[in-house]
């Protein structure tokens, strides 16, 4: 049942991003670019996002456990610092360069497109540098 | 600034967002799990007992929508303009940056925001405003 519900979360999310449009990077692009001709689409995909997510997620917070009986995990991490601030830099400069976030690039690898199969690559491994340099860091 | 009204798509990527938001949902309340996809994809490499299931059937949905979507409708175009070399690049900034920021455009943008999280309001307007910076720099500043 668990595996099921996850399922057709990542189902759901992915035809939210197909319908919106953003699993195009030119799309995408089109919203960073303020200076160009603005397509302000993307704004509307987070505030729709983010209504229904208000109700769901403030249900959650007063939940003890999931409607399947399991402990909620979420993320109790409230710092902000360099990590954070750092990370999410390089991530937007990422994001800048090719219009590709972590989401849009798996629906356009399901499309089966060479060039996101190219950015997914090369986005685990920046992942799995990450892990590396975290391990010696723990060491 | 002139708004691109052939580009701009406001009902579909309203109700897009409220599928995605709706996911999002599904995920918290069934799973208790933050529908963050580096999250949840980051987490495949460092592989804990039972915590490896539902991330690859989440994964597994996503990666399936396509198939799903054409068969109801006609799936917008995707086109992707940057060359292999730049895709590389951000494909290698990308991961490294959601997992040092603890997220990207849907676990801090989507559900970090949803739950009125200080800390994802920082990321998401750090990485809107470094991705508004790098598009412009690209496009309209002749330094490069």
């Amino acid at each position: 049942m668990r595996l099921v519900t996850a399922w057709l979360a990542g189902l759901v999310f992915g035809c939210g991003l197909i319908l919106s449009g953003m699993a195009s990077p030119a799309k995408v692009l089109g919203f960073l670019d303020i200076a160009g001709a603005w397509d302000p689409s993307l704004a509307l995909v987070m505030a729709g996002a983010i209504a229904v997510g208000l109700v769901a997620f403030a249900w959650a917070a007063r939940r003890p456990v999931t409607l399947l009986g399991d402990a909620m995990a979420l993320p109790a991490v409230r710092r902000i610092d360099r990590r954070l601030v750092g990370g999410s830099l390089l991530f937007g400069v990422g994001w800048g360069l090719a219009g590709f976030c972590p989401g849009p690039a798996l629906v356009a690898l399901g499309m089966g497109l060479p060039k996101a199969a190219v950015f997914v690559v090369a986005m685990l491994a920046g992942m799995g540098v990450f892990e590396l340099l975290e391990r010696r860091r723990g060491r | 600034m002139t708004i691109d009204w052939q580009a701009f798509t406001p009902w579909a990527s309203l109700a897009g967002g409220a599928l995605i938001g709706g996911a999002a949902a599904l995920l918290v309340l069934f799973n208790g799990r933050i529908a963050g996809i580096s999250g949840v994809l980051g987490g495949l490499l460092r592989p804990a007992r039972g915590d490896v299931g539902w991330r690859v059937a989440f994964l597994a949905g996503l990666i399936a929508a396509p198939v799903l979507v054409a068969v109801f409708a006609r799936v917008p175009e995707v086109r992707i303009d940057a060359s292999g070399a730049l895709l590389v690049l951000a494909g290698l900034l990308v991961g490294v940056g959601t997992r040092y920021g603890a997220g990207c455009t849907s676990g801090h943008g989507v559900c970090g925001l949803s739950r009125l999280s200080p800390r994802s309001l920082v990321a998401t307007l750090t990485f809107m405003a470094a991705g508004f910076g790098t598009v412009f720099v690209l496009r309209h500043a002749a330094v490069l």
